[in-house]
């Protein structure tokens, strides 16, 4: 047909922007990233080759472990409360009437606002004072004085937070599951309705081991954003009290720039991205099983 | 005959067993419709408080008198409710610019051209996938340094495309492979370049790839809190929600302007639901096709 070999530079060259692109902006800040993190690196000094000083640092870094232990609490409590509200919302959902529909696109809402705005609007709702969860509670009698659900207690602080992320996004999770128990082939489900089953024995034989896959790819997805919270614990918390509640993308925020740590930064970086990589990896081995 | 009757009633009872169900569900629905409502609702109502209002205490659920103070006082904040929301939007539709003007030619060709390696560049393109962009901000801010693009709307959109890569190519890609190629052929036949054929055979049937694109590089810009913390540190350059953020702290006769920043999240959420009710279609498409990569 046309010729090959102009073919190929014509394709390449449309493929250039892209790759440069890439390579400028994804690749190469990877790299200055190791780089960095070998050294003593801040803008007002000049930097010292420190070898693996970084690293060897980070273990003995109390607030280091802190964080990351709170980010793996917090990701462990989260992810199943999402996956289940998430799939009996989906269940609840899934057929196409109209209330239906009309629930699944409200659901849906708060997924498109954004999680620095939506911790705003809970760190109102939630507040002391001002906060109309309080002024709800007292109302009903379930409390006698307000809770200071900010600042005091780790504990009062993530369920607070937790409430408000499982808001903004328990539209995602319900959307993919609606979409997987929408793909089940209906036969199957008439066939074991003929065989008597009912409605919650259908959704344990059929629903879930048919959603199973898109189950652990929402979960993966859930696991690997929680690992990366920031915005919620930024706004709602400012990692008090004591930085207990500085989450790992905090900790790395914290150093690189209030403090301007920039080669620790990067070292603390290079770790969280080591563990972003792990559950990525996972994910793609996943979804690569199911659709490729 | 009593037998009869047993199998007459099964059914019956069966009906309004569902009936219930049904009345259940709805009921179900309803609740679960106005829990998600409800933050959002008291939020823009709070907004429209008074200034007196918005300060009182114990804290009103709806307004007893509706008022566009906090409006007015977001208008004149610092910058101007102008600025921020113009740097916000111009960084977003950079993002999208960005986003297309790479993943337009990126797509073609992956579809389209006998590129050698292009399995290779293809996953390169997907990079940023397996890297968080939280963990790059660091490397990225050092390097914004040098080239002078901190506290630019340009750098911003930088960020902000490289978070929204792998998705824009990725849906770009499936665009332009699902164009049926007798099209192209036919395109070529009638002797049209590779450049007229992108120009007027592939972008008119890849426009919903265009529409999905551009919505979720808007959505994603205009939501993003973290590198447009780190990238801009002049209050003149903030986007709307760093300067809502910092006006938490603020003090306005020793307390946060509750009403200011109500008005603030008013005006931040109604973009996006906006197109999100409009463009309803392409978002449920995006997201997944997007999430099962």
């Amino acid at each position: 047909m046309r010729n090959t070999r102009s073919r190929k530079i014509t394709g390449f060259f449309l493929l250039t922007p892209a790759l440069g692109f890439v390579l400028a902006f994804t690749a190469y800040p990877f790299l200055h990233m190791m780089w960095m993190s070998l050294h003593n690196w801040s803008i007002i000094e000049p930097k010292k080759y420190v070898g693996f000083r970084n690293y060897v640092r980070i273990f003995d870094d109390g607030q280091f472990w802190v964080s990351l232990g709170f980010t793996v609490k917090y990701t462990l409590w989260i992810t199943p409360i999402l996956m289940v509200l998430g799939f009996l919302i989906a269940l609840l959902t899934a057929a196409n009437t109209p209330i239906k529909r009309f629930t699944r696109g409200v659901v849906f809402i708060p997924v498109v606002i954004g999680l620095g705005v939506s911790s705003l609007l809970w760190y109102w709702l939630f507040s002391y004072d001002f906060g109309l969860i309080n002024r709800a509670l007292l109302d009903v009698g379930l409390i006698s004085k307000p809770v200071v659900w900010f600042g005091v207690s780790a504990e009062l602080v993530m369920w607070a937070v937790i409430v408000s992320v499982v808001w903004k996004v328990v539209g995602f999770g319900m959307l993919l599951f609606v979409a997987a128990i929408q793909s089940i082939p209906q036969d199957i489900n008439d066939a074991a309705k003929v065989d008597g089953a009912r409605y919650w024995m259908r959704v344990r034989k059929v629903t879930l081991p048919m959603t199973l896959k898109t189950i652990l790819l929402v979960t993966l997805v859930s696991i690997i954003g929680s690992l990366l919270a920031f915005d919620q614990f930024y706004i709602m918390t400012a990692g008090q009290p004591h930085n207990a509640t500085a989450t790992s993308v905090f900790w790395v925020y914290l150093n690189s720039f209030p403090y301007l740590k920039l080669g620790y930064g990067s070292a603390l970086s290079f770790i969280l991205a080591l563990i972003v990589l792990a559950c990525t990896i996972v994910q793609m081995m996943l979804t690569r099983r199911s659709y490729g | 005959m009593i037998a009869v009757q047993q199998r007459l009633r099964v059914p019956g009872s069966a009906r309004i067993m569902q009936r219930r169900t049904g009345y259940l569900v709805a009921a179900i629905c309803v609740a679960l419709c106005t829990i998600m409502i409800m933050p959002l609702a008291l939020t823009i109502l709070a907004s429209l408080k008074t200034t007196l209002e918005a300060a009182a205490l114990p804290p009103t659920y709806v307004p007893h008198e509706m008022s566009f103070d906090s409006y007015v006082k977001l208008w004149n904040y610092q910058a101007g409710l102008v600025t921020y929301v113009a740097n916000s939007g111009i960084t977003a539709c950079l993002t999208i610019v960005f986003c297309l003007a790479l993943t337009i030619p990126a797509g073609y060709a992956l579809a389209r051209f006998p590129v050698p390696g292009k399995e290779v560049i293809f996953v390169i393109l997907l990079l940023a996938l397996i890297i968080p962009y939280q963990a790059l901000l660091t490397p990225i801010f050092f390097m914004f340094i040098q080239l002078k693009l901190t506290n630019s709307l340009i750098g911003l959109a930088i960020v902000h495309t490289a978070i929204q890569l792998p998705f824009s190519v990725y849906i770009m890609r499936n665009a332009f492979e699902s164009v049926p190629s007798e099209l192209d052929e036919a395109a070529t036949v009638d002797g049209c370049s590779s450049w007229q054929s992108l120009l007027f055979v592939y972008i008119p049937s890849i426009r919903p790839a265009i529409v999905t694109v551009s919505l979720f590089a808007f959505i994603t810009s205009w939501n993003e809190f973290l590198g447009a913390l780190v990238m801009m540190s002049r209050g003149s350059a903030f986007t709307l929600p760093i300067v809502l953020a910092a006006a938490r702290t603020e003090t306005s006769l020793g307390g946060t302007d509750w009403g200011l920043l109500q008005a603030g999240i008013t005006i931040s959420i109604v973009p996006c639901v906006l197109f999100y009710l409009l463009l309803q279609k392409y978002y449920v498409s995006g997201l997944l096709s997007g999430a099962v990569k």
